[in-house]
């Protein structure tokens, strides 16, 4: 042992020196938030909850190709369709569970007509399991709630599409 | 009737002084959180309550309504007892801290004796816990805290022989009358460095927290336990942390004597001045924690006895030869 490093351990400088930064870096700003009360920014990008959106005039987009359901990996979609009077092809039930999902992405990417997105919301935690299996009323009510966003985010995010 | 009167005026003032510690050591949990959030640059407990402060009892309230579970090869009485007694041996050392003057419940004569002893027990309610829990990770657990506190209260004995040494008297008021001129911690600064290291090994604190070191022994001897009798552990190694910080500064930093003997200090309440330097003590010890990495178990060891044992017995003798020689000595 050095007498240098000798009178180091004697008078623990090395010690000392954590403990002088140790209270500096107290009196230096917070990196983290105060989270339930202010929240970070998300991407355009970010894959939360679905949503199923609609047309301006109220139609829904879906058209029921069931490529979604097709590239699901974890095959947590479910559509059955039919023909409605019109003559046009909707879905009659289309079903998530959230709990079989793995937030991949692949049925927003997937879908032409962006019907199925994934929104910026991923504050859904519920307090039973039959909550998060998702039906096409929740999915479109999840829509029309975060129209808005959704569609600012899918513009924000065209031109790499 | 007489007696009737006094046993309520006891029980009055034990009230008083327990009453207090207990939310003490609730408060001192939230500013260990507070001050190990900060150095890491995150919040810290700043919900429940006014800055957080009420973060300890809404955890005691979670854990007072979690359910007790005691393992089917545990030795029941005694796995009940263990938290139990930790919880009581931290607490009935209070009795005999100085508060002010007047204010101590048991002025007794052996006061740094009693108060050594008790913390010697605690090691008690450890290895209770950790033999009872009959599982693996609890009692190496309990084997490594019993074998660290037996080495460390070894020179934390030492250290309290030199204060005695220069005080002559093993009553805590004595001790902290003595300290009126000076206080021990500038002759015997040394002493009090080891006396601090030492009271971290003897509270399984961090850098020493071996007996719970959570990367090999899942939580060490409290693996087993749950609920109000975790807590109980819990609140018991608080308590005795407040009371090694009360130790050390009525051994070295002068008890409840202000630090000048002038107006706007000697002004102040002398039991604020104690919780002032309790209160100093323990956010070093906080900071310790967030700041140096746990020691290895032989390193631990070495540290004790081939390290601190020998340079405090040196100490002793210096101490005494210098008050001999200056004819320094108490009682002279």
């Amino acid at each position: 042992m050095s007498l240098i490093r000798f009178f180091k351990t004697i008078f623990m400088i090395d010690f000392l020196t954590g403990l002088i930064m140790a209270i500096k870096e107290i009196f230096k700003p917070k990196k983290t938030i105060n989270y339930p009360f202010e929240k970070g920014s998300i991407s355009p990008r970010a894959r939360g909850e679905h949503a199923l959106r609609r047309y301006p005039n109220g139609e829904e987009r879906c058209i029921a190709c069931k490529l979604c359901e097709a590239v699901c990996p974890a095959q947590a979609i479910t559509i059955e369709s039919s023909e409605r009077e019109d003559g046009s092809r909707k879905t009659t039930r289309y079903d998530i569970d959230m709990l079989k999902c793995i937030y991949c992405g692949l049925c927003e990417q997937s879908c032409p007509v962006d019907a199925i997105v994934q929104g910026p919301n991923f504050e859904f935690a519920t307090e039973t399991r039959e909550e998060l299996y998702y039906n096409k009323e929740k999915l479109l009510e999840n829509g029309d709630r975060w129209e808005n966003i959704l569609a600012a985010n899918i513009n924000a995010d065209s031109s790499h599409r | 009737m007489a007696e009737l009167f006094i046993f309520f005026e006891q029980i009055y003032r034990i009230l008083f002084l327990l009453i207090p510690v207990l939310v003490s050591v609730a408060m001192i949990v939230w500013l260990d959180r507070r001050v190990w959030a900060f150095v890491q640059k995150r919040r810290g407990p700043n919900v429940v309550g006014p800055f957080g402060l009420f973060q300890t009892l809404a955890d005691a309230l979670k854990y007072i309504f979690k359910e007790i579970i005691i393992p089917a090869s545990a030795n029941k009485i005694i796995f009940i007892l263990a938290p139990i007694v930790t919880m009581t041996l931290a607490l009935i050392a209070w009795a005999v801290i100085p508060f002010s003057e007047t204010f101590v419940l048991a002025d007794i004569n052996v006061g740094i004796l009693y108060l050594f002893a008790v913390s010697s027990l605690g090691v008690y309610g450890i290895i209770m816990g950790g033999w009872a829990s009959n599982s693996k990770y609890p009692f190496l657990g309990a084997i490594r805290s019993a074998a660290q506190m037996v080495s460390y209260e070894v020179s934390i004995g030492v250290i309290i022989i030199n204060v005695l040494l220069c005080v002559g008297s093993l009553n805590l008021s004595d001790i902290v009358l003595a300290q009126k001129d000076l206080w021990f911690v500038i002759p015997l600064f040394p002493m009090f460095i080891i006396f601090f290291i030492s009271a971290l090994a003897e509270t399984n604190r961090p850098p020493f927290d071996l007996p719970e070191a959570e990367a090999e022994l899942v939580a060490g001897y409290q693996t087993e336990y749950s609920g109000m009798m975790y807590a109980m552990f819990w609140l018991g190694e608080y308590a005795n942390i407040l009371l090694m910080c009360a130790m050390g500064s009525i051994l070295f930093l002068g008890g409840w004597l202000s630090p000048i003997d002038l107006f706007p200090f000697n002004a102040i309440p002398a039991p604020i001045w104690l919780i002032l330097k309790i209160l100093f003590l323990f956010i070093l010890f906080a900071l310790i924690k967030a700041i140096v990495p746990r020691y290895r178990y032989d390193q631990l060891m070495k540290l004790g006895w081939k390290i601190f044992l020998p340079f405090s017995l040196i100490y002793v003798v210096l101490t005494a030869s210098f008050l001999m020689y200056f004819d320094l000595l108490p009682g002279n």
